[in-house]
């Protein structure tokens, strides 16, 4: 069974440690902070992942089954009928 | 705005009703005219009947499915659908949280609705909490709604000792996001009105770490009509293709803006009739809220005010605001102000929404003010692809697709406004 990443956004303070263990699946904004490629982590990365995880001074990266992951990884379609989890509570 | 005779059949399961509320007329804003303020429980029993009793109550959660009825906080989700994920993990006790926290500046529907008609936010609340088995409600209301925190309060004094489901009133604050579903649960939990990156989301671990069911004070209000009198008499009204009736917010240059009651499927230029007619030629349609996006006139003019048909022309009738923009104003400075608001308005925990945001906020106040800097709008299209997605609630992928729909809409004005020069310098600056 295959493992995502995912960002603590609250928490992410944009140390970018993450990125330089794994450029291949995250790069950083012009901010710092972490943008992860979606799907699913390749299977020879998890070993750094394993380990990004652990270093990340504010544990904010996290492994999760893919069906966990929130808030879209990857950016989503800019058009405006995007369905936004609203503001409203439904 | 008063209901008139009846126009379709009581199913048979329903409890005797002292008139049911007609399809193609006004459902929620039905009853005494809206000029003389909330209806009492009393008025609202001998008008509406009993909700179903215990019996119906299993039954209830495929009714809501069968009607169609989406969330009308501005996501749209399946009410039927949300109900049950609940529903699959409420063993421990549930909450329903009645969300009237309506932070979107320009909308006052929820407002209007809890002032109005509180018994049946009440009603749908109690519904939903028999069908997910919750043993508690809780009223979230906007601390700047005072007259329908007041009139809520009211009508939870009326029947708080007839309910078994206790029933409290908690007044949001001020915020934008206060209203987010996350949010809401934090504030309940720990005073903290912002949204938060829990592993578990609310349904499955919320107020009080129970399964929580945050849901908008207009959704429960017509779950409570549809439990009354059932999904075929809810998906009677609906001139399109999205079943039943939804409160809108008109704003802007019309004679009676305000908030109504319309069959989903209107046109834009009906309800401007409904509204009196326009008092300024309208140059494009702020629709769905902050969180949804710019229409030209001419693109929306006979497009059905449907959500179907909006999502399929980029579009989203998201919370029901329908904001006018004078054809003299500025389209480049009402979209700047906009952002410009969603970005002071950010929680200010996550980066991309601190940085990204405030970023594409500064840039675009620049451009507005026809102070543009070299990288500007090239910029801004990276950082609208860098924010969205990225924070813990979808605070700034609603700005940057704000962002995104102004810059189809008044792609002439902020070229302009890229060399320098306005073409609405005096016009007026609503937006």
């Amino acid at each position: 069974m295959g493992t995502s990443l995912q960002v603590d956004r609250v928490r992410c303070e944009g140390f970018g440690m993450c990125a330089e263990l794994l450029p291949e699946v995250i790069e950083l904004d012009d901010w710092g902070y972490p943008i992860v490629r979606g799907g699913l982590l390749p299977e020879d990365l998890r070993d750094l992942a394993e380990r990004a995880v652990e270093v990340c001074p504010v544990l904010a990266l996290r492994l999760v089954p893919p069906e966990r992951v929130r808030s879209a990884l990857q950016p989503r379609s800019l058009a405006p009928h995007t369905v936004l989890r609203s503001h409203g509570g439904g | 705005m008063l209901a008139t005779a009846p126009s379709a059949t009581i199913p048979a399961n329903a409890p005797q009703a002292a008139t049911l509320p007609p399809a193609f007329e006004p459902r929620l804003l039905a009853g005494q005219l809206l000029s003389a303020g909330p209806e009492s429980w009393e008025q609202h029993r001998s008008r509406l009947g009993e909700l179903p009793g215990a019996s119906a109550r299993r039954a209830i959660i495929a009714t809501i499915e069968r009607s169609g009825l989406i969330g009308r906080g501005g996501g749209g989700f399946p009410v039927g659908r949300k109900w049950r994920s609940v529903a699959e993990r409420s063993r421990r006790g549930a909450v329903v949280v009645a969300n009237g926290a309506e932070g979107e500046p320009r909308s006052a529907k929820d407002r209007a609705l809890m002032h109005l008609r509180p018994h049946l936010v009440i009603d749908g609340g109690l519904v939903a909490a028999q069908a997910i088995g919750a043993e508690e409600l809780v009223v979230y209301v906007g601390t700047e709604h005072q007259e329908a925190v007041r009139s809520m309060r009211r009508a939870i004094a009326e029947r708080a000792r007839r309910e078994l489901v206790a029933i409290r009133l908690v007044e949001a604050p001020r915020g934008y996001v206060s209203g987010e579903s996350t949010a809401v649960v934090h504030y309940l939990n720990a005073r903290d009105a912002r949204p938060t990156f829990a592993r578990e989301r609310p349904f499955e671990r919320g107020v009080g770490s129970r399964p929580t069911l945050v849901q908008n004070v207009e959704s429960l209000a017509h779950a409570a009509l549809i439990a009354r009198f059932g999904d075929a008499w809810y998906r009677q009204a609906g001139r399109c293709r999205t079943r039943g009736t939804a409160l809108v917010t008109v704003s802007g240059p019309v004679l009676a803006p305000g908030v109504r009651e319309i069959e989903y499927g209107l046109t834009l230029a009906e309800l401007l009739a409904m509204s009196g007619g326009a008092t300024a030629e309208i140059g494009a349609v702020l629709i769905g809220g902050y969180f949804g996006g710019w229409a030209s006139v001419e693109d929306l003019w006979e497009l059905p005010l449907d959500p179907i048909e909006l999502a399929e022309a980029q579009l989203g009738f998201g919370c029901g605001l329908i904001g006018l923009l004078d054809a003299e104003a500025c389209g480049v400075r009402a979209t700047a102000r906009i952002v410009g608001y969603m970005a002071a308005e950010s929680a200010r925990q996550c980066g991309p929404c601190i940085f990204g945001l405030g970023a594409m906020a500064t840039a675009l106040e620049r451009l507005a003010t026809c102070r543009p800097v070299p990288g500007d709008l090239e910029n801004r299209a990276r950082w609208s692809l860098q924010i969205s997605g990225r924070g813990a609630c979808h605070h700034p992928d609603g700005a940057a697709a704000l962002l995104t729909s102004g810059l189809r809409v008044f792609r002439d004005e902020f070229d302009r406004h890229q060399r320098g020069s306005c073409a609405h310098p005096t016009g007026p600056v609503e937006g």
